[in-house]
């Protein structure tokens, strides 16, 4: 188990502001996703982990062991710390192949161990058939297992990755997640991952930190934070939102209702813990959430006219915008069933609301 | 007239060993600039370079003040081996250590700053010393740079004039080296000799050279 608490400042120069990072975190075994936006200071997180990045103060324990620590004055040096990186760009050695990649990570072990650890993990990886090349001569796969291999094959007591995902195509992309979630069945190994694509979360992550100006907003399962977000930084982070403004007009916890007025529409939704009468607030609602269909005279309940601006088809389905700002997903089918429309009402369920 | 080709040999033999001891000192030195931090960083960078830009003459009066019999390692060298150092052959292999080292401290410098810093931070989470990381990854992955690097020296070792003619003198036989040699013939009016010599000097220079270029580059 890692558990960081670690706080760091760079003082604003004439030419750029300041930034600091102060958080405080534990992960165990699974896959934990430090998620934010770049400049976030998540890779700083992880280099003050990997020893790369001396923190101003704080404290980082992996197991029992004591890796840094600002008031006793310890920073182990990166190769004392047991910690297995995986580099945006792989960083494998061009001058070794594969297999001297992976010999020189366990060069200090006995020569029988060593042979076998190396076997075992080229097997493992499916890189026995390119064990004899080196790095340019090999597939993108076949580099991105040897990095993740060359990083576990000292036995690491936890893995890190910086945007493994970065720049890499779809197939390749998709091979990259069977294989992280192999190494989490197979190796013990806490996982600590950067990234800033939400997706990777869902395919990976049990546990999602939130990063935002070197903070850690929310914390939580993906489902959980996708959700219900935090706050407003949150929600716009994740960037798959109607963001509405609107104001509270009534709120009814015994039967778990509320009344929320939008534009000149007055919704019903959920209760709203927390919140009064008269609340400005940040309506929340996810575009698959929404429904749209034709007008037909007075709009229904919970339904708000719009004038659709623009449809655009995107992999998994229709995205049509709105007047209003609202945006709604539909299926290909439904949007070809409906694209005549002359009018249109939005229909928000009120269970699916939320308010920020 | 036959041609004496002592000095070219001569020559040929003072780089190497100045071109070997450049790559001892000048690796150690390049490492610390291109990898330590400190104060005066840059200012032992300015020193390095110095003979780069001073004029020999001034290269080889430190040198006479530094190695010449009545200096403290002069005195010292002559109660160990029972002779002194200056003018001698080894005298000429410290001018021209002198003469290729600052060369081969900024091109070692700038190439192992060059190798790429993941490939190092890799070794280290991998549980490397800064040794063994030196010796496996960055020393490997910046080799060729560097032996061109040391062919430069070496070929600058080759023309070097002033220093060695203050510090070892021109002794034929013992320590005229090419270039002290053709000063020599052109003095004594002997064009034949140097006109030969130049031409050869020139030619293996072109040669280093041009293998410089291409390891650089592959």
């Amino acid at each position: 188990m890692i558990q960081a608490k670690l706080r760091k400042t760079f003082p604003a120069r004439p030419d750029s502001a300041g930034f600091s990072v102060d958080i405080e975190f534990q992960a165990s075994a699974g896959v934990t996703v430090l998620f934010g936006p770049s400049g976030s200071g998540k890779t700083l997180t992880l280099d003050s982990i990997a020893g790369f990045v001396r923190p101003d103060e704080g404290r980082i324990l992996l197991d029992d062991a004591i890796l840094f620590d600002g008031g006793a004055g310890v920073h182990l040096p990166p190769r004392a710390r047991n910690c297995g990186y995986v580099f945006q760009n792989y960083a494998l050695f061009p001058h070794m192949t594969l297999r001297e990649n992976l010999t020189f990570a366990v060069e200090k072990r006995p020569r029988l161990e060593r042979h076998r650890r190396v076997n075992e993990m080229l097997d493992r990886f499916r890189l026995q058939d390119a064990a004899g090349r080196r790095p340019h001569e090999v597939s993108g796969g076949q580099k991105q297992r040897c990095s993740i291999a060359r990083a576990l094959i000292g036995s690491p007591k936890l893995l890190l990755l910086d945007e493994p995902a970065q720049g890499l195509d779809a197939p390749l992309r998709a091979e990259l997640y069977d294989v992280l979630r192999q190494v989490r069945a197979d190796f013990k190994t806490p996982i600590l991952l950067v990234t800033h694509d939400l997706d990777e979360c869902f395919e990976l992550a049990e546990e999602m930190l939130v990063m935002r100006e070197g903070r850690i907003v929310q914390t939580g399962t993906p489902r959980k934070v996708l959700d219900q977000p935090a706050n407003l930084d949150v929600a716009r982070l994740l960037g798959r939102f109607n963001l509405l403004a609107g104001e509270i007009r009534s709120l009814d916890p015994g039967r778990n209702k509320s009344r929320v007025l939008i534009g000149e529409y007055e919704l019903d939704g959920p209760y709203f813990p927390g919140r009064l009468k008269g609340d400005r607030v940040t309506v929340c609602v996810r575009p698959e959430q929404l429904k749209a269909s034709a007008r037909n005279g007075r709009p229904g309940p919970n339904q708000i006219p719009a004038e659709l601006k623009r449809a655009v088809e995107t992999p998994q389905s229709m995205r049509l915008e709105f007047s209003g700002g609202i945006v709604v997903d539909v299926s290909q089918a439904e949007f070809e069933r409906q694209r005549d429309n002359q009018e249109w009402v939005i229909e928000f369920s009120p269970a699916s609301l939320r308010v920020l | 007239m036959p041609i004496d080709w002592f000095p070219l040999w001569l020559s040929l033999r003072v780089a190497v060993l100045s071109t070997a001891l450049a790559l001892a000192a000048g690796l150690w030195i390049a490492y610390i600039l291109a990898n330590r931090e400190f104060r005066y960083k840059e200012a032992l960078d300015a020193a390095v370079t110095l003979p780069l830009v001073l004029p020999p003459t001034v290269l080889g009066y430190y040198l006479l003040v530094l190695i010449g019999r009545a200096s403290p390692f002069g005195q010292i060298w002559e109660k160990v081996f029972g002779s002194p150092l200056v003018f001698t052959w080894k005298a000429a292999v410290i001018a021209a250590f002198l003469h290729s080292f600052p060369l081969l401290v900024k091109s070692a410098r700038a190439a192992l700053e060059s190798v790429d810093r993941s490939y190092e931070r890799a070794a280290r989470t991998l549980g490397a010393s800064e040794w063994r990381l030196f010796w496996r990854v960055t020393l490997p992955l910046a080799q060729r740079s560097i032996m061109a690097a040391a062919a430069l020296a070496f070929a600058r070792s080759l023309g070097d004039f002033g220093v060695t003619l203050m510090v070892a003198g021109n002794i034929p036989g013992r320590t005229q080296t090419i270039a002290v040699a053709i000063y020599d013939a052109v003095e004594a009016g002997n064009g034949a000799v140097a006109r030969t010599l130049v031409l050869v000097i020139s030619v293996v220079a072109l040669l280093i050279l041009t293998f410089a270029n291409r390891i650089a580059v592959r």
